[in-house]
């Protein structure tokens, strides 16, 4: 088994056991980026020398006996996250050679427990897009077939664990960003409640929905990557101050007593016949491991679109507006005066989605518009949230599919944004609710490409789900297959 | 101007609050610091970065609520005011719009036209922008720089209904609204720095018709005499276009202290559209019913009350508990003398209003500075309600008091200040006086009683000023009688 076959949790008792070192763990992950990013595009930028550089502090760690939780891990993270010293690119041409100042509060805690930084991936700019082709520097491809994107916007994230460039990285969730691209790859990713993990740091794109999270290849891994970044940070005002549990305590391979909600607006028509069928399949499995499967609803799922393309893209215009060539990022070289500044510096810097984005948020939150708009999307939102905890009121844990179909072809959903925009329609209403839910790897398609589950939990009780998933996980051999690259 | 038309002011005033750090980071409002020293990625609006509210800035804007009779919202709203502009970093400004944190307030104006209460609709709660500093670099005069140390720091705007109808109802408004907030010391009230700076919207309408007219904003006047001049002007200029038949325009005009003139800045048409919405970094703030009772608690006594209570209480006349009451740290000073020598109020007042106001001016002092404290200043008064010196005397021993610091007692010792009451002393003196001055001796007997008070100085000059005067005016009555 080579280095970089390994999990989170086998590289950790290897470290410990001294059967290779930090030193070792990172070239090994380096020469695989080097071997197969190529094909993959998955990174934008490699740290090669640095993380050689924070392995061999690591190696001094654990040769003193002082190892922290995750010294001597490698990891990556999405270029979301802003990176002392590192280039915090955003996929996005207006932030191309910008450098932070500071770390993001989850990869400073990540940095705080001795991980190693392998670089920064790939992503839809700014966050926006949900098949990773909104980058300004290429799109991802999937590791399980280089003709399909990998999902988005957290493509690169999941991706290079699908293909084992990195154990695991982090990603953001906004409207499925995390879930999305871990099920279109066959990895696990979790989208924690909106609260659990700091935002400070993390590039904004819809402040009320945007979420950091983990991306490993099995449940333990998220739940120990998870135990790492939650807890309040007083940088971020919409972090929660309550206990963070010891998830990994919480992992047990039966589902005895716990009820699992169907919801029945998420097995509908138009859902792919594949996923259908390993939805189902998983329905069965946790039914025979003890689980009790009831029937919900949740009435409002098919207005979550709308009301999410309402209140992220007008809280992305405002979030955006500071982009605007004056302090940091690109500056237009052809302006004669500031108004040209601003709308060529921006014209230039932006992609076409984000343009998109930030003109129909604007237009939402116009006067004149607000009411019907912006103000009747936050009232769908309240519904939303509703539905979920009035289904919770019933079951521990809501289950579905991630994803209407598998991973969809590089170019097939471009041109049409709207077809693009529903293929989020099951992950976009846990953003509006900000609860916690997860993907994890149930079946394949007729084509090979992975299937993923998606576990939708109560706020704040990641325990569940990842209880949950890891039930299931045991009874199950997905997580272990490999993409070929 | 034509007296047909009746005269609508309100007014915004932006109070900068005296808090250490900025709004929503820990960036320092010291003002005057080399640009862009006082920033952190917060307030330069780097990505990610993201607001944290100081909850000082709350408790100002409590207490600025609780002091001009609001309403305390339980809940208020932070909201984000949407507009580009190079000081702005983030591209949008954090203040509080559908739920601002106080509601419903007022203040009493008197003046001539008595006492009148103008309505507060709102205070809200907003952070400051940067400044632009422009083409003064080396080189550089088509060049603009941003400079971003003011860039969050706290402000209170105070919205004012709109009541007043006259320059000068505006202005006692304002002073009113500077005294409680720097009695408050949530501001330091510094105009100059714009620690407190408003716009003034004027219209007109024909005197009995009840809709206003259109209005005009007035931006940023930084005095009280510029607001006088700015509002005057303004209402000239609207009645001569209402009465040749034109129309006033919505607009933003700018007040030009050196022509004394307001003029166009922006008009309507290029109005912004700031799409207001709640701001999602920041969560609603609750104040409850303890913290509003805390805060009330911490209020110091205000002008207001000061004033009824020295009249009531102290019997002092209103034009003494006007200037008593005007700052705070000299309303304190009288009290602390009125604690240490009761029943002395009105001498009290004399002496602060008097002889300590007069050096302080001249040596351009805060009353906190002052070396002759209220214990010193008591205890000097104490002296010539005893008789030890006279009123005359005391002023020297106040000037050297005020040289030295030294106790009033010392000093009179050390000096031979005290005042002779020996009958058979001042006798003496006053025969020696009479004796040396008989042309005076006999108009006085003539008729002429203003002589007298010749025969009082010259007595007081031959005695050096220490002769208690009652007994020199006693005695010379005998004499002359």
């Amino acid at each position: 088994m080579s280095l970089y076959d390994k999990t989170l949790s086998e590289l950790r008792a290897g470290l410990d056991r001294r059967e290779f070192s930090a030193a070792e763990a990172a070239r090994a992950f380096l020469d695989r980026i080097a071997a197969t990013d190529p094909r993959l595009n998955a990174f934008i930028t490699v740290c090669a020398d640095s993380a050689l550089a924070e392995a061999a502090e690591a190696d001094r760690r654990l040769a003193a006996g002082d190892p922290a939780p995750l010294t001597g891990i490698p990891l990556a993270m999405k270029d979301i996250f802003n990176t002392l010293g590192v280039r915090t690119t955003c996929a996005s041409k207006i932030l191309a050679s910008y450098v932070a100042p500071y770390d993001a509060t989850a990869f400073a805690r990540l940095k705080a427990q001795g991980a190693v930084l392998l670089g920064k991936v790939n992503m839809d700019e700014f966050a926006m897009g949900s098949s990773n082709e909104n980058s300004a520097y290429g799109p991802v491809r999937n590791p399980w077939d280089t003709t399909c994107v990998p999902g988005g916007s957290s493509g690169g994230s999941a991706a290079c664990v699908a293909a084992r460039q990195a154990p695991a990285a982090l990603g953001t969730d906004t409207g499925g960003s995390i879930r999305q691209p871990a099920s279109h790859c066959g990895v696990v990713g979790l989208k924690p409640t909106y609260g659990r993990v700091s935002r400070y740091g993390v590039i904004a794109y819809a402040s009320s929905l945007d979420q950091v999270g983990p991306v490993t290849i099995d449940v333990r891994d998220c739940a120990l990557l998870l135990q790492a970044i939650a807890g309040f940070d007083p940088l971020d005002s919409t972090s929660v101050d309550t206990p963070v549990p010891d998830y990994a305590a919480t992992l047990q391979p039966d589902l005895k007593g716990v009820r699992i909600g169907l919801p029945k607006e998420y097995f509908i028509e138009g859902l792919d016949a594949d996923v259908r069928a390993a939805v189902e399949q998983a329905v069965t499995t946790c039914r025979s491991l003890g689980a009790e499967i009831v029937e919900v609803s949740l009435p409002h799922t098919e207005f979550a679109v709308a009301c999410y393309y309402l209140i992220a893209t007008a809280e992305a215009s405002s979030n955006l507006a500071r982009y605007d060539g004056v302090r940091f990022g690109h500056r237009t070289a052809t302006a004669g005066n500031l108004i040209e500044t601003y709308s060529r510096s921006r014209d230039e810097g932006f992609g076409s989605e984000v343009k998109r984005r930030i003109m129909l948020g604007t237009y939402a939150l116009s006067s004149g518009y607000y009411d019907a708009y912006y103000l009747k999307a936050q009232k769908v939102r309240t519904l939303i949230r509703q539905d979920f905890l009035d289904a919770f009121d019933k079951v521990d844990v809501i289950l579905g599919p991630v994803a209407p179909t598998p991973a969809f072809r590089i170019g097939e959903k471009t041109a049409d944004p709207l077809q693009m925009y529903l293929s989020d329609i099951f992950t976009i209403p846990v953003n509006l609710a900000g609860t916690c839910a997860m993907s994890l790897p149930c079946g394949f398609s007729g084509t090979g490409l992975p299937i993923g589950l998606q576990l939708i939990g109560k706020p704040f009780a990641e325990s569940d789900i990842l209880r949950t998933a890891y039930a299931f996980e045991q009874a199950t051999e997905w997580h272990k297959r490999k993409a070929e690259i | 101007m034509s007296s047909h038309y009746e005269v609508v002011i309100g007014l915004e005033v932006h109070v900068q609050l005296t808090t250490k750090t900025k709004i929503f980071c820990g960036c320092s409002t010291a003002f005057g610091q080399t640009p862009n020293s006082q920033t952190c990625p917060v307030c330069l609006a780097l990505p990610g970065a993201l607001p944290v509210l100081n909850y000082q800035a709350v408790e100002y804007a409590i207490r600025t609520g609780l002091a001009t009779n609001c309403t305390i919202a339980p809940q208020s709203v932070f909201a984000r005011k949407n507009y580009f502009y190079p000081d702005l970093p983030k591209g949008y400004q954090i203040s509080q719009y559908e739920l601002p944190t106080c509601r419903l307030g007022w203040l009493d104006i008197d003046g001539e036209w008595g006492t009148k209460r103008i309505g507060i609709t709102r205070i809200h709660m907003e952070e400051d922008a940067g400044k632009l500093v422009h083409g003064e670099a080396p080189g550089s005069s088509q060049s603009s720089f941003v400079d971003l140390n003011r860039a969050g720091t706290p402000l209170l705007e105070v919205v004012s209904e709109p009541d007043l109808r006259s320059a000068d109802e505006a202005v006692a408004y304002l002073k009113k609204l500077h005294q409680i907030v720097v009695y408050l010391g949530v501001c330091d009230g510094n105009m100059e720095e714009g620690s407190f700076r408003c716009d003034a919207n004027v219209s007109l309408r024909p005197v009995g018709q009840e809709a206003f007219g259109t209005r005009a904003e007035i931006k940023n006047v930084n005095s009280f005499r510029f607001v006088k001049q700015a509002i005057e002007y303004e209402i000239e200029r609207q009645a001569d276009v209402l009465d040749s038949g034109g129309k006033v325009v919505q607009e933003t005009r700018l007040y030009d202290p050196q022509t004394g003139v307001t003029r166009s800045m922006r008009g309507k048409e290029e109005a912004h559209d700031y799409r207001y919405f709640p701001d999602p970094d920041l969560v609603p703030l609750e104040i409850d019913a303890a913290w509003i009772e805390a805060e009330s608690a911490l209020l110091p006594e205000l002008p207001d009350a000061r004033r009824r209570r020295y009249q009531e209480e102290l019997g002092l006349s209103a034009y003494d508990t006007e200037v008593l009451t005007a700052e705070r740290p000299m309303a304190e000073y009288f009290e602390a003398c009125v604690v240490l020598l009761p029943g002395q109020a009105k001498a009290i007042a004399n002496w602060v209003m008097g002889e300590l106001a007069r050096k302080l001016n001249d040596g351009g002092l805060a009353i906190a500075q002052s070396p002759v404290t209220p214990r010193l200043l008591t205890d000097l008064l104490k002296l010539i309600e005893g008789g030890t010196i006279s009123g005359k005397i005391a002023k020297t021993v106040f000037d050297a008091m005020w040289a030295s610091g030294h106790e009033p007692a010392r000093i009179v010792e050390e000096q031979g200040l005290v005042q002779v009451s020996d009958t058979g002393a001042i006798e003496a003196i006053v025969d020696e006086v009479l004796a040396g001055s008989a042309a005076q001796v006999e108009q006085y007997r003539g008729g002429n009683e203003k002589v007298f008070g010749f025969f009082v100085g010259q007595v007081m000059k031959a005695s050096k000023g220490k002769a208690n005067p009652a007994l020199v005016n006693e005695l010379l009555k005998q004499k002359l009688g």
